[in-house]
């Protein structure tokens, strides 16, 4: 899922300070999984603007609503009308950067902030702890290594790790880091494949992800002009 | 040769060699560095400069490189892999090169949140870049000087002459790995290897032991890392929070007994601690070379540089060999 973390409150606030009708908005898959943006989050965090807002003796207008996935405009499409119909003058996302990124493209000349840091993808490993597990290089080499992300999860991405730092399983930065290198010698030993890691790994290429530019993902078969050549 | 540097040629001629690590400092001082030059002049057969070393920002390793080279010694620069990309980084090869550098170290750096341990600020907030890690930067190194070919394929004419080395942390975790490894870094065309620095000879020959067992010991020269010890405060720290360093409970008694024959008197105490520093360090130096596989000592004495004379005379190690060019 895509972990995140609810922006600290003083900050959002600040965000939405200016206006005086504001919609909370929060989102139904990875937000709500990682208990940061849910419906939940979405409701009390509208009910401590509310009062943090009244306390101040300035009465907001703070609604708000929840929608599947910000990620899709389809899911949007409801909101994009209650805005307007409503007189929304700012939303507050606590979808994922994505999220925020498309309700900002289809609200055009609403604001939209977001609630969330977004940080990575990532998995529970235990209750209420999220590891960051792959960074969207866009060229998967899991195969390679035991089904642990070398980039992902080697503060340096080496690709013929461990280095130096690492020290009982943890990594150089910190105590509560795992080394990446050290599981993914650990689980290939178990796999009995650790000679694979013999050949040395050649530079990578980059390209494939987010240092070759932002990306775009097409699928050719699936545009609308596609299936009107095919009738 | 590969290099014909003097590092290169002292150990193809059999002899024990020498490499000692000399700090810049974090400012444009370049006297201190010439100062440092000169005090170790003659100490070593190659002077390596730290690139960034813990993160911190300090002289360039190449420029202290140049300096040095005013003195007379012949440095070892160093070039970790956290700062530069693939393109910067044989750009700064090239020009290294163009001005006469031989010996280069190539290390995949520490992580930019160390900021020396906590001491100093740093930039901890900095983007890292790690395009390369530091096996992937050996084997360019060797592809620009034995096939004049760039990483990404372009022909380079005139090919660097490079005395290639790499870093082994021969007990670091995990543990069993680490020759293995080091069988890669040779692999990948390291002429040298310098390793951290060690305090336990047992386990340390152990490993050896295992990497000779590899064949490693006749295909690359191994120099063993000594750091000079000051106090039995930085022997515990660098027991419990140095990656791949173990201090034998000995060694850090010793200290204490050092520090306490000075008593109440600080100042005494330090010195205490200091001379017994010392000591130890001539003794690993004469330990470790009694280990097969063993071709060399790399001293680094952390801001101490004007021990080092003394500590290389003590160990039997002055004067330097001198070489002649072939």
């Amino acid at each position: 899922m895509i972990v995140g973390e609810p922006k600290r409150f003083a900050q959002v606030k600040g965000f939405v300070e200016p206006y005086r009708k504001i919609l909370v908005v929060g989102c139904g898959s990875c937000a709500t999984v990682c208990l940061a943006g849910g419906e939940r989050e979405a409701m009390t965090l509208a009910s401590a603007l509310r009062i943090a807002f009244l306390r101040e003796d300035r009465e907001k207008e703070i609604v708000e609503d929840c929608v599947t996935r910000q990620c899709e405009p389809e899911f949007l499409e409801p909101l994009v009308t209650r805005v307007r119909d409503e007189g929304i003058e700012a939303v507050l996302s606590l979808g994922c950067g994505a999220g925020v990124n498309l309700l900002a493209e289809r609200l055009e000349d609403i604001p939209v902030f977001p609630g969330l840091n977004t940080k990575f993808f990532g998995a529970t490993t235990e209750a209420g702890v999220w590891v960051e597990m792959c960074a969207g290089c866009g060229d998967c080499i899991l195969h390679l290594t035991g089904g642990i992300c070398p980039i992902a999860r080697c503060s340096k991405s080496m690709l013929n790790g461990p280095c130096g730092g690492s020290k009982a399983g943890k990594c150089e930065i910190g105590p509560d880091t795992d080394c990446g290198w050290a599981l993914i010698v650990e689980r290939m030993k178990r796999l009995g494949t650790l000679d694979q890691l013999d050949e040395l790994a050649p530079p990578r290429d980059w390209s494939a992800g987010h240092f070759g530019g932002p990306r775009r993902v097409v699928r050719e078969e699936l545009l609308i002009h596609a299936s009107e050549d095919n009738k | 040769m590969k290099s014909g540097s003097n590092l290169e040629r002292v150990l193809a001629a059999g002899e024990f060699a020498v490499t000692v690590e000399l700090g810049p400092p974090m400012d444009c001082n370049a006297e201190v560095v010439l100062e440092k030059a000169r005090l170790l002049k003659g100490c070593a057969d190659a002077y390596n400069i730290t690139d960034n070393q813990t993160a911190v920002v300090r002289l360039s390793s190449i420029a202290g490189a140049l300096l040095i080279m005013r003195e007379g010694l012949e440095p070892v620069m160093q070039m970790t892999c956290r700062d530069r990309n693939r393109i910067a980084i044989q750009s700064d090869i090239l020009g290294a090169a163009a001005l006469g550098i031989r010996n280069c170290l190539c290390i995949a750096g520490d992580h930019q949140s160390f900021g020396a341990a906590g001491r100093l600020k740093g930039h901890p907030g900095a983007k890292n870049v790690y395009d390369i890690d530091s096996l992937q930067l050996v084997n360019i190194l060797k592809g620009l000087r034995d096939e004049g070919r760039q990483q990404g394929g372009d022909p380079v004419e005139t090919r660097p002459p490079l005395f290639i080395g790499a870093a082994w942390t021969p007990m670091g975790d995990p543990v069993d790995y680490r020759p293995l490894r080091l069988r890669k870094k040779v692999a990948a065309g390291a002429d040298f290897i310098q390793t951290q620095g060690v305090y336990d000879v047992e386990q340390f020959r152990a490993q050896m032991n295992k990497a000779v067992a590899l064949g490693l010991g006749e295909r690359t020269a191994i120099l063993a890392g000594i750091i000079v010890p000051k106090s039995a405060a930085m022997l515990r720290y660098m027991d419990s929070s140095v990656a791949g360093v173990t201090v034998p409970p000995s060694l850090i008694a010793r200290m204490e007994a050092a520090k306490a024959r000075g008593g109440d008197d600080k100042q005494q105490a330090r010195v205490e601690q200091e001379e017994e520093g010392i000591r130890i360090t001539v003794e690993l130096i004469e330990q470790v070379r009694e280990i097969e596989g063993i071709r060399g000592v790399h001293l680094q004495a952390i801001e101490w540089e004007k021990k080092v004379p003394e500590i290389v005379e003590r160990a039997g190690l002055l004067p330097r060999p001198t070489v002649a060019a072939a």
